[in-house]
């Protein structure tokens, strides 16, 4: 079904009760060409993509419990193109690109809001930090700004300016960043690709894979044995579980990152703004309601459900860049599970086992990533080489040297 | 969470600083394939999906280092050790 103005006016007329479902709950067939584990935002953007770039028709997506049940539906929806390393920044500029089109694309309303992005700056020395990171930006064609206090002021108002313990001297801006609403990303991308055939399967969790003289040839499932000639990894904080299942060790540690949203109030907070003082961002949704988030809570877990002593700190950073926050009353949190790499970036590779591809290591940067990783694993998988975007997001970075470290912390994935 | 420290007694996690995954031990510099077996034992994990033995540092109270058995499914402590008295394990 497409929707478009016309379909609106037909369906109001008919009281709302044509609406079909966005996309078919298919039952798995026994084989085909290409599976991809994980119904989150990267698997469907990657089985769309298969389908519309590369002219493949027999994919299967295979998810666990309910589409969009991961981390896709849990996330604070930030979406920016502001890094600093040039392995990232072709690649997250990939993305925004396609963001920017994404809606058209997907004949799907995905709530992209160009609102920008701040980073708040609050030293000599943070300034001079995000100055190197415009002009990485710029260098990539990438639009940036740096604001000073003033111009901050001018945007945000109700940060606390007035005796802050940390004063805000300015901001790193990107005017093109912004947020997009999660959920709909999910559907927009089971929407776009049912309509191309691919056959979306729920409740359906990989337990296993079908190896042949050491390659990988399909996927034992609680529905099932499933054939396949290459399968994609994409399943964001089990990555290393569903790995372990072809023998493979991954530089990534799972670890807990916490959200929270408030009640609804009145429009004060225009864009997506970041602390530079402590860990926090926050930006406000459509309803109202204040929706941020900090640091990790720093340890292995598979728990998505984190503890307090993160939530007090959180709440702390808050109550320092916005003072005004205290009246606000928080309605809920929550926690999903990260792959945590060891250089904090991502990696889209192919994997020691022939057939079997990774897409995976998302930290908790993944959901702006959602368009260009779909493009770009889509394209390692049909092509069986890396999309020149993302090229340098390779599995054997870490024995060769060539890490992707944005903060240049070692190897310890809860301080990324 | 709380941990409950050999020396201090049950403590709040706040007072632990997490160092990760404690059955990572040092290659052998002088080993066959040592260079590999570095970079395996910095960037690799096995992360599992339930027990997991793990190094606290306890900064805030005794200074010492612990081992911990730890579920990531659920947060439950099954037991706590001096990470030193384990070395052999
Ligand atoms: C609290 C929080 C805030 C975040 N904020 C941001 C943000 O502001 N900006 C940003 O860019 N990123 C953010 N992220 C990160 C982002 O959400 C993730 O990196 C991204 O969503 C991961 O890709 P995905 O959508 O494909 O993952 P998921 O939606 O988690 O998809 C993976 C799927 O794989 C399935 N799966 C797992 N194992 C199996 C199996 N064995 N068989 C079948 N299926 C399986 C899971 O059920 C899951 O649905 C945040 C994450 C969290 C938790
Ligand atoms: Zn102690």
């Amino acid at each position: 079904m497409r929707y478009s103005a016309f379909s609106l006016f037909r369906e109001t007329l008919n009281k709302h009760r044509g609406w079909k479902p966005t996309w078919r709950d298919a039952t798995p067939k026994s084989t085909y060409d290409v599976i991809i584990i994980g119904g989150g935002g990267h698997g469907l953007a990657t089985a769309y993509y298969l389908a519309k770039e590369h002219g493949l028709t027999n994919i299967a997506v295979l998810e666990k419990g309910w589409l969009g049940s991961g981390n896709i539906g849990r996330n604070t929806t930030i979406i920016r193109s502001n890094y600093l390393l040039p392995g990232n920044q072709a690649f997250y500029e990939l993305s925004m690109k396609l963001w920017e089109g994404l809606e058209q694309e997907l004949n799907y309303n995905a709530m992209v809001s160009q609102r920008g992005v701040l980073n708040l700056f609050h030293s000599d020395g943070q300034r001079d930090t995000y100055a190197r990171r415009a002009n990485s930006m710029r260098l990539h064609g990438v639009h940036s700004a740096l604001l000073d206090a003033d111009e901050v002021r001018r945007m945000v108002p109700i940060l606390g300016f007035e005796e802050a313990r940390f004063p805000i001297k300015g901001g790193l801006w990107q005017a093109r960043g912004g947020t997009a609403r999660h959920d709909a990303v999910a559907w927009g991308y089971a929407h776009a690709a049912d309509m191309r055939g691919v056959d979306i399967v729920q409740n359906c969790q990989v337990t296993g894979f079908l190896r042949e003289g050491g390659r990988v040839v399909g996927v034992e499932t609680s529905r099932g044995k499933i054939r396949a000639r290459k399968v994609g990894m994409s399943v964001a904080g089990s990555s290393s579980r569903v790995a372990a299942m072809a023998d493979l060790r991954l530089p990534i540690e799972s670890q807990v990152l916490q959200a929270f949203v408030s009640e609804g109030i009145k429009p004060k907070i225009p864009c997506v703004v970041t602390y530079g003082a402590g860990h926090f961002y926050i930006s406000q949704s459509d309803k109202g309601g204040l929706v941020f988030g900090g640091d990790l809570d720093g340890y292995n877990s598979y728990a998505q459900r984190g503890n307090l002593p993160t939530v007090e700190h959180v709440l702390e950073a808050g109550m320092s860049m916005m003072p005004s926050i205290g009246r606000v009353r928080m309605l809920r949190s929550w926690g999903g599970i990260m792959d945590m790499t060891m250089d904090g970036s991502p990696i889209i590779d192919r994997t020691p086992v022939e057939g079997l591809y990774l897409n995976g290591g998302w930290c908790y940067g993944g959901f702006k990533a959602t368009p260009a990783a779909g493009w770009c694993f889509a394209h390692l998988i049909a092509r069986n080489e890396p999309h020149p975007s993302a090229a340098a997001m390779r599995l054997d970075r870490f024995a060769t040297g060539h890490i992707l470290n944005e903060n240049g912390r070692g190897a310890q994935p809860n301080l990324h | 969470m709380r941990i409950d420290c050999p020396h201090c007694g049950s403590r709040d996690i706040q007072e632990f600083v997490y160092r990760g995954d404690a059955s990572v031990s040092r290659p052998d510099p002088d080993g066959e394939d040592a260079l590999k077996h570095f970079v395996d034992a910095v960037h690799l994990r096995t992360n599992p999906a339930g027990f997991h033995s793990e190094h606290w540092y306890h900064s805030g109270g005794c200074r010492s280092w612990v081992t911990v058995v730890r579920d990531t499914l659920t947060h439950e402590i099954e037991s706590v050790g001096f990470a030193n008295e384990e070395i052999d394990r």
